[in-house]
């Protein structure tokens, strides 16, 4: 005897939670084979709105972690992702993907989880220098994260491209907003799944799906975002960065095909992140007498 | 005679018919689901402002936390024309004196809290002690706790005597009674010691000192408001509400605001007749006034921290 099939309800992922959009409305997208994918709830500027709340609630105490706890986390995602491996190819094919395809994807996308995850508590040293002053002071300059990052994840993806984006600020210690990709939403839902589960503290990462031209400008204005990151966006990239100025967001365009095992490296994480210069009064620095 | 007319008071108080929790929750959910659109939204936020009672309760109060507050009462941000100022704002004895100086010359009034606020724990003569130095020392209100531990007791008589002392030592200044709706564990409950507040003398009845969780949610709000209706039928006398913690967003306000028109009338739509006991709602409200001008949604860095 066979079950009747029980089909799977894609939801968005705010705050450790998996709401339906507060817009009650949604879209069906259909797979290049014509096999509509689901209904995928289309998230409104409320959505949005909350996402941020929950973001920014979680972005201090997720800086504050220990970079080597972070990296914990982050390695943990990789295990659990792992682990749903059948899902993952599933659903890529569902959306497309040849076998093969499926199966590069998702072992692109491990690695790249594995190597961010191994950044965390690396990076800082790398980025961060003692500079040589004319005076007294001990002058250093080290890394903060930006804070929020909103993201609109490339469309031409269905994981590997929102994956890229996201674990650079995550290890960095930002929190984010994402919006997965218009035609190919549902393993990015998955993919929250996947992040709930590990240790990812609630609110640190949001899931949204929708359309890019309703969610990507209100992203832009929205004066509680620090940076916006996306692929290249087409006819509304130049309002989007006008939109942008306002508070001074940090904005940056990715062209890069993130299927390529080597679009990966310290400059997705160095572009999220301030430096912050510090000078601190003392007596000399590296001479016969210094003490340092 | 004035045995005969507390038994009727009693009788009164007792009359009042049990509260369906079930109804009140029902009720209270359709109040949530108004939909307000922009205009009534900005007109409604702008008078949420106007009914903020600005309040600082902390142990850490210094006269510098307060003249900052006092500052922020009549200046909510200052890159905004046109914003009204707050009702009042709200503050412990010991810092009436300095609100006072630091309000000269503005309409902002100046409640204290007393009677050993927040427990209630002490004896009349220092309660009354409370009362006269935040009196004496300039407040335009007051804001007294009931003895809870009496009232859960059963010494009704207790508490109505000693808020209709507490009264007679306020003078002029108006008399908030704060029920500590959190402590009293019904709504049953929550009712009766409306009816005693009023019927004992107060001017407006409050639901929480905001030190005891959970404050004012919308079921006790709401079921003291029909009290006040009760009271306004029986007596035609106008009694004000406060509801004061936890009342933190915009949203939250409004629902309020929907709940007091719908109960009570316009007329109680004033500062005179009703506040929010707050300190982080005059923030948010001033987010949300500012996304509705200018379609952005604000960030808290570009408001004033407290």
């Amino acid at each position: 005897m066979s079950n009747l099939e029980v089909l799977k309800t894609y939801k968005l992922y705010i705050g450790g939670a998996f709401p339906r959009t507060e817009s009650g409305r949604f879209y069906a997208p259909v797979s290049k084979h014509g096999e509509v994918l689901g209904n995928i709830c289309l998230s409104s500027r409320k959505d949005l709105r909350n996402a941020v709340v929950a973001a920014r609630k979680a972005q201090g105490p997720w800086e504050e972690r220990s970079a080597f706890n972070r990296s914990q986390i982050l390695y943990r995602i990789a295990e659990l992702f792992s682990d749903r491996k059948e899902i993952f190819l599933k659903e890529f094919q569902k959306q497309g993907s040849s076998p093969e395809e499926a199966r590069l994807e998702f072992s692109t996308t491990l690695d790249r989880i594995v190597y961010y995850a191994g950044w965390c508590d690396k990076f800082n040293q790398v980025l961060s220098s003692v500079n040589p002053v004319n005076s007294s002071h001990f002058n250093f300059s080290t890394c903060e994260p930006m804070g929020i990052v909103a993201l609109i994840a490339p469309q031409n993806t269905a994981l590997i491209g929102l994956v890229s984006l996201i674990l650079p600020a995550l290890a960095g210690g930002n929190t984010l907003v994402a919006l997965a990709s218009e035609t190919l939403p549902i393993s990015a839902i998955s993919f929250a799944e996947v992040l709930n589960d590990s240790d990812v503290p609630a609110g640190v990462i949001n899931i949204l799906t929708g359309k890019q031209e309703e969610i990507a400008p209100i992203m832009a204005s929205h004066m509680d975002i620090n940076a916006f990151i996306s692929s290249d966006l087409g006819a509304i990239e130049n309002a989007i960065a006008e939109a942008c100025i306002d508070n001074l967001k940090r904005k940056f365009t990715y062209t890069e095909d993130f299927n390529q095992r080597e679009s990966q490296g310290l400059t997705f994480i160095a572009d999220l992140q301030e430096i912050k210069t510090t000078w601190h009064p003392i007596e000399n620095i590296g001479g016969s007498t210094s003490t340092y | 005679m004035l045995e005969s007319n507390q038994h009727s008071i009693f009788q009164t108080i007792n009359a009042a018919s049990p509260i369906d929790k079930v109804g009140v929750e029902e009720r209270v959910a359709r109040f949530q689901t108004r939909s307000i659109k922009d205009d009534a939204k900005a007109q409604g936020l702008k008078m949420v402002l106007s009914m903020i009672d600005l309040t600082t309760l902390e142990g850490k109060d210094t006269p510098g936390k307060v003249k900052q507050m006092c500052f922020k009462a009549h200046h909510l941000h200052d890159l905004h024309p046109n914003l009204p100022q707050v009702a009042a704002v709200c503050v412990y004895p010991s810092m009436v004196t300095i609100a006072k100086q630091a309000l000269k010359g503005t309409s902002v009034k100046i409640a204290s809290v007393a009677t050993a606020f927040p427990s209630g724990q002490s004896n009349l003569e220092i309660k009354l002690a409370d009362v006269k130095l935040a009196v004496d020392s300039g407040a335009d209100e007051i804001d007294m706790v009931i003895s809870r531990g009496k009232f859960l007791s059963g010494e009704y008589n207790f508490v109505f005597d000693e808020i209709g002392m507490i009264k007679e030592a306020c003078g002029v200044a108006r008399l908030k009674v704060i029920l500590e709706t959190g402590e009293l564990c019904t709504l049953d409950n929550v009712r009766k010691a409306s009816d005693i507040a009023m019927y004992a003398g107060a001017d407006f009845i409050k639901t929480s000192t905001g030190k005891i969780q959970p404050a004012a949610t919308m079921q006790v709000t709401y079921t003291m408001l029909l009290a006040i209706k009760d009271y306004f039928e029986a007596t035609g006398k106008m009694i004000g509400m406060k509801p004061a913690g936890g009342i933190s967003t915009s949203k939250l306000a409004l629902h309020n605001l929907v709940m007091v028109n719908e109960i009570l009338g316009p007329n109680w739509l004033h500062n005179e007749w009703f506040r929010f006991g707050a300190s982080s709602l005059a923030n948010d409200v001033l987010m949300q006034l500012l996304k509705l001008e200018s379609g952005s949604y604000q960030s808290p860095n570009y408001f004033t921290l407290d």
